[in-house]
Formats: structure tokens, sequence, C-alpha cells
């Protein structure tokens, strides 16, 4: 089935969800498409939540005006696995293939977080730091569980204050930045409303101790989380708990970006004034772009629906906007970059390719990503190396390949293409 | 609307919260979703659809990332 439209917008966060809007409300027809089962990208997962803050009022006024809006088709549980021909996209929706008309495509895919390897990482229990929030949105009870939350970047805090309002016990919360990067943090945010939103998290997270300059070590149990060993460089001291919560920040979804072309720089599509990529009519925004926080999504995302639309003096209206608030988004890269000691964490046993359980010891002999590939499998299982290739990029500084199709594992059917059963009723007259 | 739906995990019954998913209700049946290659015990890691940790049989279809399925009345649920 092809369906056609004037702007497809893939990924349905607060940046595809901005576009789309933007988009819609200057006459467009567009498609809106996630692999999730509902909109919002995951800062907005999940149902109303009791605590009332500008991240929920935010997703409060844009899932209304998304709602409000007829000439957007919201297509949850799609995904692009590939580019089908010359404005035509490749999705898989409920299990059957669906091609996608666009004349202006925009590119809203998200981050995804960086996970690093360290001992016991793959036992059941440790989540990402997103990760947990997510299964907890989605249901998962942690009242009275005993939670560590551990790795970088500033949802750790929120991730905490989230935890503990559902009544779990957080430990403790471990961020590997420097007290000095995050006070230089502090302070360089401190004319915004970020500080008060910062100084609120920390608020809420008052009765948990906070620890700069600690990560995890190794994870500890038998079938599942007994235990977390955490580390401030100098001693080590182990730290009982259910469930633990750690992820290194944030890393781009690039994937469909690169596939269809759009030149990176850095591991971020690059984009011209209005959100545009080096191909045309291909637009991006939000995280794919450079890793900045929700308003930045919103903002990058209003001129890529208004520059798609061909709307660019309202497009270049919202560009002073955001162009200060991408000074943000330089800031968290300085602050919570990693710090080189956290190469180290992989043991000669550790897994690093979860997919294919390739232990460091077998990876870290070879001196790139694809002759790892080839000799070992490494990042050739179902997620396509998106885990532990995002964690070799950090630990041997291995870029990542070039893209092939399909950049999702789909049925043989979805792939096959809408000839295929043409094709088998064809050969079945043959055999006949 | 009620505020439960009952479904199997490795045939035994489990209610969960309406909305919960999948990937939800193997953690609160204690069961991993898959052994891996080397035989360890598995679960959700991302949450979002990125690691397919989380994957397991849903109403006989396999290799479904579970933390992207919503819990329905009636479904069958096994591990891989």
């Amino acid at each position: 089935m092809t369906r056609s439209f004037d702007i497809v917008v893939v990924g349905a966060g607060p940046a595809g969800i901005a576009a789309a809007c933007a988009a819609a409300e200057h006459g467009q027809r567009v498609a809106l498409l996630d692999d999730n089962p509902a909109p919002g990208g995951q800062i907005w997962r999940g149902p109303r939540t009791a605590h009332r803050d500008a991240v929920s009022r935010a997703k409060e006024r844009w899932l209304h005006r998304l709602q409000q809006n007829a000439a957007i088709t919201s297509l949850h549980g799609c995904r692009v696995f590939d580019v089908a021909g010359d404005g035509l996209l490749a999705a898989e929706q409920n299990g059957q293939r669906v091609e996608l008309r666009y004349s202006k495509l925009i590119l809203a895919t998200g981050a995804r977080e960086l996970f690093l390897p360290f001992p016991g990482w793959t036992l059941p229990g440790v989540y990402g730091a997103g990760g947990l929030q997510a299964m907890v949105k989605a249901g998962l009870p942690v009242r009275d569980q005993h939670v560590v939350v551990s790795g970088s970047g500033p949802l750790l805090l929120a991730v905490a204050a989230y935890l503990r309002e559902a009544g779990a016990r957080v430990a403790a919360v471990c961020e590997q930045a420097s007290w000095s990067r995050l006070l230089r943090f502090g302070a360089s945010i401190a004319p915004t409303s970020r500080l008060w939103q910062a100084a609120g998290y920390r608020w809420r997270t008052r009765s948990i101790s906070f620890r700069a300059s600690c990560w995890p070590v190794a994870a500890h149990g038998s079938k599942k989380l007994e235990a977390v060993t955490l580390s401030n460089g100098v001693r080590q001291w182990t730290v009982t708990c259910d469930l633990l919560a750690c992820g290194f920040h944030l890393v781009p979804n690039t994937e469909l970006a690169s596939l269809l072309g759009c030149a990176l720089q850095q591991g971020f599509v690059t984009v011209d004034a209005l959100q545009q990529t080096s191909i045309a009519n291909v637009f991006c925004a939000g995280e794919p772009t450079g890793i900045g926080g929700l308003e930045l999504s919103l903002a990058e995302g209003e001129v890529a629906g208004l520059a798609a639309a061909g709307a660019i003096h309202a497009a270049q209206t919202h560009v002073p906007r955001r162009d200060r608030l991408r000074s943000f988004a330089a800031q968290l890269a300085t602050t919570f970059a990693l710090r080189p000691k956290l190469r180290s964490l992989p043991e000669a046993d550790t897994i690093v390719c979860r997919c294919e359980d390739v232990p460091w010891r077998t990876v870290s002999q070879y001196t790139g990503w694809r002759t790892a590939k080839l000799q070992t499998r490494c990042g050739m299982g179902p997620c396509q190396g998106r885990i532990c290739g995002s964690a070799l990029n950090f630990l041997l500084e291995w870029t990542p390949d070039s893209v092939r199709p399909p950049i999702f594992p789909v049925s043989i059917a979805s792939l096959a293409g809408p000839t295929a059963p043409a094709q088998a009723e064809r050969s079945a007259i043959q055999e006949n | 609307m009620t505020d439960t739906v009952r479904l199997t995990v490795n045939g035994r019954t489990l209610a969960v919260p309406t909305g919960a998913t999948v990937a939800v209700a193997l953690a609160i049946a204690g069961d991993a979703c898959r052994t891996s290659v080397s035989g360890e015990p598995r679960a959700a890691l991302c949450a979002m659809g990125i690691c397919f940790e989380c994957r397991a049989v849903v109403d006989g279809a396999l290799h479904q990332r579970t933390c992207q399925i919503v819990c329905r009345d009636g479904m069958e649920v096994r591990t891989e």
C-alpha cells in the first residue's frame, strides 16, 4: 500500500510533533510516523503525571495542538526500514509493508542512551536511566525497590525524582562528571529558567545522596541484579540494590539520515539555517542535529516544519530563539563529556555486543569496526550495532560503518516489497 | 475500561495494569525475556525499541520487541 503526503515526519517526539503541527497549520497534508505505540517520544512518554512541571505543561499543550489538527495522519507502531525510491520510504506497520510518498521529508528520529559495557551489565535488572523510567511509565511497579541511578547527563536527576515519586528507594545518584564541571554548568545556566528546573529536580531528590565523579564498575547477581560496585576513581564500594538505572547521556539516531545520504559531522546531521540537510527536500530537527533537549527540539521542529511548508518568513522568526538554545547544547556536551577512565570499564570477558555475545577480549583485538564485524559478528545482531557500535565509538574511537538497508529487522514479506504477492501468484500459476 | 488486563506469560496467568507493555509484564512475572546465544538470561535494557534485548514470542509471533507492545486481555507471551 502506498500513501502520499505533502510532508512525512519521521519521529513523533517533541521535534516531530512541532514540525508536523507547524507544517499542517500552513496547509500541508502531513504524516507523522513513530515506532512507539503513542506520540510523545521518550520525554513525553506515558500517562499524565501527578507532578506538574514545565515538561508536562509543554506536553499537554503540544499533544492538544497535534490532536486538534485533522491535516495530520499519525501512524504509530510504524518504523521506516528503507528508502524505496525518490521521495518514497518503505515502512512496516502491524507486520505489513507501507510505502510513504513525500514531497518533503522531516527527520526527527531523536536519540538513544549511550550504554557502556562493564562486568554484569547484561544482568536483568540493569536498565538504561531513561530505560528504567520508560519501564515505570509503562507500568512497572518500583515501590520499595532499591535503585541506584548512574551514568551521566541531566537526565539522571530527573529519573531519580521520577523514581522516588513512584515509591522507589533511590540509594544514590552517581554522575561521572566532576563537581567543577557541574558547577560551571550551573553558573552558565544561572540566568535562565533551566537553573530553576535543575534546582527543582534537586529539591525533589534532596533526601538522595548525589555523588559527582562516581560511576558503576560492576553489577553483581546470579540470575538478576543483586548489587552494584561503584567507584570514585580512588576507592570502590558495593551497594545492594534491585535495579540499576545507568545511561551515559545520549547518542543521536542518524541511521535513516545516513541511508538517505545526508551529510554528518562528528556524528550529527548537518543542517542549514532552516534545518535543511545536505539532501534536497530532506530536513532534520531535534537530537540528531545535536543533543540539546526539549526546548531546542521544539524550536528546531517549528523551523523545519515551517520551512518545509514553504513558510520561510514564519520559519525565520523562530531562528533567533533556536540559536540561543543551541548554546545550551554546546554546554551539555562539555559538561557531560565522558572521562577517559571509563574506557577501562570492560574487562576481558565482559560482553560488548549483547546480540551476539562477543566479549571485550575478542573485539578489542581488531583495529576497526568493519573487520571486527566480519571476524566476530560484533554488531551483526538485530540491534544492528546501535548499542555496541555507540559504545565502541567511545571505547576505541571506532567510527561507524556505512548504513545499509533494512535499517531495522523486518519480515521477509515487508522486505520483498509490494510486487512480491503478484510474483508469488505468477510462479504458483506457472507451477500449475 | 478496567484497570488491569490479564495475559499468560509462559503459561501462567498474570494481571497487569492497563497500558502496561509486555516487557513490564515479563518483569512483573520475574521472567527474563530471552536466553542469549551463550545462555545468559536477558531482559529489557533500553525500553525504547532500540536494543532488542526484550524480544519474546507474543501471540505466536517470534522476536517481538516487548517494550513496544501494550498488553491486551488474553495475550499469550512466551520467552525465547
